[in-house]
């Protein structure tokens, strides 16, 4: 069964130039930190919506953050979504973990998580393409300079 | 106490620090400061002043950071003191003005008004300097060592109770964002 290139992920967020993961971890990327170049200053948040303020900060202060999430902790960051990425304007750059996305798109599962993200995301006019397992991450890196190019948010949705 | 002395205090002493005003503190400060390192913070995420802080601090360690707070706002983030007070950035200065109520909501009260300890929470959260201060006096005394001491530094100010209404400012957030950057190069 194909999985979540996990190192391929790390590799495309130091390719980048990422110069700090803010992350609360899930299930299918919580071996992220493992594979994490040491360049790359992790930073542990409680709750969603603090990691993405505090990404805000970062790229006030001209550092170039990710946010590792799951889809459930943006369902609760929403308010702190829109302040940043539509308020202050910053090309917030998001991973979203998308909790049972094979599973449902396979019809094994009703969760209410994998079946509401992508509206969520559209009604928040997000930019996002999805990480399926055994996909290539190198899609990281190429929505990640569309994102810092355009000035706009984006996510990268990797399912679960 | 009243949060404009203590804000006029912080006038007094502050000198290239930004400060970023949330809520209350974000109505108040115009009438002290028009520091291009000002950030008034409206429209916010409610909560979210500390986090931009910790932000701000850790990418730009040749800055000092003031963030304005309420304790309305803190309840709302107070996993923000543990993640603050393990990146221990030492440029960073919270300030809490606990005046019990949901000022701008028109002085509805916060859970626990009057009786949280702040200070103790942030102590918990390991964070090296906690104060918290009912007295003026005490207050200005503190200000020149905090706002260069090896933070973080937490201080929670006991202020009377005032409501107040919020506005944004006339100035657009883009306007004030791009003040904001070419005054931090």
């Amino acid at each position: 069964m194909p999985t979540i290139d996990l190192a391929g992920i790390a590799a495309q967020l130091q390719a980048c130039g990422i110069t700090h993961m803010v992350w609360i971890p899930d299930s299918e990327m919580g071996g992220l930190e493992a594979h994490l170049d040491p360049s790359i200053r992790l930073v542990r948040a409680c709750r969603e919506g603090e990691a993405i303020a505090i990404a805000a900060g970062l790229m006030l202060g001209g550092a170039r953050p990710a946010v590792v999430i799951q889809c459930t902790g943006f369902f609760e960051a929403g308010d702190a979504f829109r302040n940043v990425a539509k308020d202050l304007g910053l090309p917030l750059f998001l991973l979203i973990g998308h909790r049972n996305r094979t599973a449902f798109l396979e019809g094994r599962s009703k969760d209410s998580a994998a079946k509401h993200l992508q509206a969520v995301l559209g009604a928040w006019e997000l930019e996002y393409i999805a990480l399926e397992p055994g996909g290539d991450p190198a899609v990281i890196g190429e929505l990640y300079a569309r994102s810092q190019g355009s000035g706009s948010a984006a996510a990268v949705i990797v399912a679960e | 106490m009243r949060t404009d002395e203590c804000l006029a205090a912080l006038a007094e002493h502050r000198t290239a620090e930004v400060v970023i005003a949330s809520m209350t503190s974000a109505v108040r400060w115009p009438a002290y400061s028009d520091h291009p390192r000002d950030l008034i913070y409206v429209p916010s995420t409610m909560g979210g002043a500390p986090s931009l802080g910790l932000g701000l601090a850790l990418a730009r360690p040749d800055l000092r950071v003031v963030v304005l707070n309420g304790d309305g706002s803190m309840l709302m983030s107070l996993g923000s003191l543990v993640t603050i007070g393990e990146q221990a950035p030492p440029n960073l200065v919270l300030v809490v003005f606990d005046n019990g109520m949901y000022a701008v909501t028109g002085g509805q009260p916060t859970p626990g008004a009057g009786q949280v300890d702040f200070a103790s929470m942030a102590l918990a959260a390991r964070w090296p300097i906690t104060h918290r201060f009912s007295q003026l006096g005490e207050w200005a005394e503190a200000l020149p060592g905090l706002l260069r001491a090896e933070g973080p530094a937490f201080v929670q100010l006991t202020v009377e109770p005032e409501p107040t209404s919020i506005t944004a400012p006339p100035v657009p957030m883009s306007e004030r964002l791009t003040k904001l950057l070419a005054a931090l190069d």
